[in-house]
């Protein structure tokens, strides 16, 4: 069986992940490729989701596919006690893909054994986010041509914080040096220094956010995701722990691009919205573009 | 070996597991699929052990298993030895070989993974570092150690 899907970012070799980016510059650049059409897609997001599911829902439009499909699983057979098997197993006998989000972890994992065509993994709870990561990467290499040997100050929550988790794991194809800014409790967690350790890749950690602005390339900046915390407690006091001003850019360096997955609340002034580092509003335009990719690559097209 | 047989009776054909960890013995029963079979089974808990301070020991009469089964055992017990007792008398000694994947008979931590959620045969890669074993789920890529998995 040649289906291919894409549940989390170690599926993707350091080739396939260039070729996803080569192939997204492409669609950047025309957006009008209707090769899909007469192709079905569904989008089953069983957790509710704005960017994710507009981003991947206009790229399937834009490639001229159609979209079936749900945002909210209590309108569905899951609220009857359906397992996710036999969802997953019945809409495959319509579609031609699944983009699914879930709240559940290993949730996408699953599905792609079960289903007979491929799954996009739009995010399964505080697992993996891949189409999240490759934007990401098509960011950065769009804001400093090039994706090797650059410094990354990942900021805020990297102990639940899956984007910081599973970019860190791409980066780590291309060389780079990371600064890990977080709360004690927020700290990145260990098993992720060891895979860095294997791979010979240096890391600092810090609490102060100010410690590394000025010496790094991107600044990753991140949400303390409430919904990811079991102790209400933990939350109230580290939620409001960093908040990047216009202010603190001063000295840092001119290449500097502040990235941010988006939704962000405090953890980013206004006030940095105006000024030639801020690229989190064009990061969330590039997902479309990245999605298009994805979705192109696993269907064979590109 | 003569006081081990006074300790715990001699077995004319069947399977010792010894120097299993003392604390582990119930759970070794649950990953050989022990409970509720036919066989006579003899367990001695907290004996002592010169290697390892206290040991447990499960002893199967009339009862021979595969070696993949035997290897899910590595898990909570890395040094156990298996003899094969045939008439009264050891006739084949054997290690345990961690087995690279454990399908289907441990839990996974993660309270929300899915397979703590839906009917879902689990699935982990085993990791050994500094002589630790832990288990990475094969679908919520989260690490767990082996500590009450069963």
């Amino acid at each position: 069986m040649s289906k291919k899907s894409l549940i989390s970012i170690g599926d993707f070799s350091k080739e396939e992940i260039l070729h996803v980016l080569e192939t997204a510059k492409e669609f950047e650049q025309n957006k009008e490729q209707k090769f899909l059409e007469g192709k079905v897609i569904a989008s089953l997001f069983f957790e509710p989701s704005t960017r994710t599911r507009l981003s991947f829902e206009t790229a399937i439009n834009r490639l001229g596919a159609k979209v079936i499909g749900f945002s909210d699983a209590s309108n569905t057979s899951q609220s009857k006690g359906e397992t996710l098997k036999d969802t997953i197993k019945m809409v495959s006998n319509y579609v031609d893909m699944i983009v699914m989000r879930h709240p559940l972890e290993g949730s996408s994992r699953y599905a792609s054994e079960v289903a007979s065509v491929p799954v996009v993994n739009a995010g399964d709870g505080a697992n993996q986010h891949p189409s999240q990561t490759l934007l990401d990467l098509y960011s950065i290499l769009k804001t400093q041509g090039r994706l090797d040997g650059l410094t990354v100050n990942m900021v805020g929550d990297l102990k639940y914080g899956r984007t910081t988790h599973s970019l860190l794991q791409a980066l780590s194809h291309f060389n780079p040096r990371f600064i890990f800014t977080s709360p004690e409790e927020l700290k990145m967690p260990q098993e992720y220094k060891d895979f860095l350790d294997s791979k010979g890749i240096g890391y600092e950690e810090t609490t102060s956010l100010e410690a590394h602005l000025n010496d790094c390339d991107i600044l990753y900046m991140t949400r303390v995701q409430q919904e990811r915390f079991t102790d209400p407690m933990e939350y109230e006091r580290v939620k409001d722990v960093y908040r990047l001003e216009a202010s603190m850019l001063g000295k840092v360096k001119d290449n500097m691009k502040i990235l941010h997955p988006l939704p962000r609340v405090n953890e980013i002034d206004q006030d940095v919205d105006e000024t030639p580092y801020a690229y989190y509003f064009k990061q969330a335009e590039n997902g479309l573009y990245v999605r298009m990719a994805i979705i192109s690559y696993l269907l064979g097209y590109r | 070996m003569t006081h081990k047989e006074l300790v715990v009776s001699a077995l004319e054909n069947g399977t010792v597991l010894d120097h299993i960890p003392a604390e582990n013995v119930y759970a070794a029963l649950e990953i050989l699929g022990l409970k509720g079979i036919e066989s006579q089974i003899t367990i001695g808990i907290n004996l002592t052990s010169k290697e390892y301070g206290k040991k447990g020991i499960i002893k199967i009469a009339n009862r021979f298993f595969e070696d993949d089964e035997l290897n899910r055992l590595a898990l909570i017990a890395p040094n156990a030895t298996v003899n094969i007792i045939r008439d009264f008398k050891v006739v084949e000694k054997k290690r345990l070989c961690l087995p690279e994947e454990i399908i289907g008979i441990a839990k996974c931590k993660n309270p929300k993974c899915i397979t703590n959620h839906q009917p879902i045969k689990t699935r982990f890669t085993t990791i050994t570092k500094d002589n630790k074993i832990s288990l990475l789920c094969h679908y919520c890529e989260k690490i767990s150690d082996t500590k009450s998995i069963f």
